[in-house]
């Protein structure tokens, strides 16, 4: 275990599925240290390109009593990402500093091996870079001292309008990530394969209307 | 998951080559084997291993990176593989310039190693239930020796006249069991259970969970690599001429169709054809849990 884990806690009662931060991510790490994330025939067709995070939308029960979820997802930086182990050069690497799971995009040699050890879909290989990208957590970001510290945290959730993605150290008790996931019952997705995702998800809550 | 014709082929050929070396190495040891039977065996198994490496470097994004690949031997499958499979190519060169059965030794327990490595490179992924299983690296094993054997049948008909008759015995054997093996898996296969669900998808315990849409309309890595988003009825159809072209043609050329060359490499034809579509259906079987989060474009 590292001595510090930094990770996202998404609370799916607040997201309103707007995009926000698929769209900022894809902004700011289409440059910076992990750019370009390509996209192919952006405006034409059949556009299609790379992203690390994505707003996905399922409906929960049977109609009329019905419930829309928002349910983002990136990168999970697990505890124990089955991505790493499998790469054949080392390019896929956890830091031990901060627990950030990240690609030496030098290093890669785009098999694609470690996509498909990762049960989540979190890895997509750039169709011109020709090496896999994923989340970094906004690394070139949340590190860059000439920043205030107010914005050192990833893009999406800068960008977020309803504060539905929290940011921090899971492994400190105090911080807020620890603190949210503690007092809202965060919880792992896909607990089935012992990948331990550091980023955890706060439930959807009941609230009744008040007449 | 989507097949991938660079590593249909690899395993499909390399198996083959790995075969045929063990074929001729064992008849080298245990019978009195003359040296062009040896040459030629060890040739045509250096030509499959160089078609083999050859059609894996189209699997890479950055091939010209691919040297990187032998660094991470104490955790990766794949960095394994990548360093047995030219260590086993350069034995079975030796092994066929120098007649050394030393040598031939040492490539043989390669050739074991690199079933080994290649069959893991598949069932370590935990989460592809259709993989995770002895049954990959017994199948892989089978049918790689089974198409070296029935692949040494006509190799002997030209060089070595009157092993023709055994080998073919032993190709028909092998075959057979071979293929009893892939339909075991398949029954096996047949009756998992998916460990994930939706539910555990996204964490919401629910037995009615639709995905309405997954955040873009266009198509992306995840919908390309692990879906092979072909009709049922052709995913079938690989099925049942896998099963036929495996062992019962073959084997049927083997044993009735009168002894001639020709019969002998129809053999092989038949059967290496009916790998690469076993090997087709290995991948298109095999389902991704991270195909839960694609199954609706909006």
């Amino acid at each position: 275990m590292t001595t510090k884990q930094l990770a996202l806690v998404i609370d799916l009662n607040v997201c309103v599925g707007c995009h926000a931060c698929v769209t900022s991510c894809k902004e700011w790490n289409d440059g910076g240290s992990a750019g370009p994330l390509s996209d192919v025939n952006p405006y034409g067709k059949d556009p299609t390109g790379t992203f690390f995070n994505r707003v996905q939308t399922f409906e929960v029960g049977e109609f009329p009593k019905t419930e829309t979820v928002h349910f983002p997802k990136s990168c999970l930086h697990c505890e124990e990402p089955p991505c790493v182990p499998v790469c054949p050069t080392g390019a896929s690497y956890k830091r031990a500093e901060d627990g950030i799971v990240l690609v030496d995009y030098d290093k890669c040699i785009g098999c694609g091996y470690c996509a498909w050890a990762c049960p989540y879909g979190a890895r997509e290989l750039d169709p011109t870079e020709k090496v896999m990208k994923k989340c970094t957590l906004c690394v070139d970001r949340i590190t860059d001292e000439l920043l205030p510290p107010g914005d050192r945290q990833p893009a999406c959730v800068m960008a977020c309008p309803t504060n539905a993605r929290l940011f921090g150290d899971v492994h400190d008790p105090e911080s807020v990530v620890s603190k949210a996931i503690r007092e809202r019952g965060g919880y792992a997705l896909m607990p089935e394969w012992e990948t331990k995702p550091a980023n955890m998800y706060l439930p959807r809550r009941k609230t009744e209307a008040k007449t | 998951m989507k097949p991938a014709w660079s590593v249909i082929l690899l395993t499909t050929l390399i198996g083959a080559a790995q075969g045929l070396f063990l074929v001729v190495f064992v008849l080298d040891v245990f019978k009195s084997t003359p040296r062009e039977f040896i040459l030629y065996g060890c040739g045509m198994s250096l030509l499959l291993l160089g078609c083999g490496l050859l059609a894996s470097f189209f699997h890479l994004g950055r091939p010209e990176r691919a040297w990187r690949a032998v660094s991470q031997w104490r955790t990766s499958w794949l960095s394994r593989e990548v360093i047995v499979l030219p260590a086993f190519t350069a034995g079975v060169f030796l092994y066929g310039l120098s007649g050394s059965k030393a040598a031939g030794a040492v490539a043989a327990l390669l050739c074991l190693a690199l079933f080994a490595c290649t069959g893991m490179v598949y069932a370590c992924l935990k989460f592809l239930q259709e993989w995770r299983s002895p049954f990959t690296l017994v199948n892989f094993f089978l049918l790689g020796t089974a198409s070296g054997i029935t692949l040494s049948v006509p190799l002997a008909a030209l060089f070595h006249p009157q092993l023709a008759g055994p080998l073919a015995l032993g190709a028909f054997a092998l075959g057979a069991l071979a293929w009893l093996a892939r339909i075991a898996s398949l029954v096996r296969n047949a009756r998992l259970r998916p460990k994930s669900t939706t539910a555990s998808a996204i964490g919401v315990a629910h037995p009615r969970i639709v995905q309405k849409a997954q955040g873009f309309m266009g198509g992306s890595y995840n919908t390309r690599e692990f879906f092979h988003g072909r009709p049922d009825l052709l995913v079938r159809a690989v099925r049942w001429s896998f099963l036929l072209l495996l062992f019962p043609l073959p084997g049927w050329l083997l044993g009735w169709g009168g002894g001639s060359l020709a019969s002998f490499v129809a053999a092989f034809v038949l059967q290496f054809t009916g790998l690469l579509a076993e090997r087709w259906y290995f991948f298109a079987e095999a389902k991704h849990p991270q195909n839960l989060y694609y199954q609706a474009m909006s």
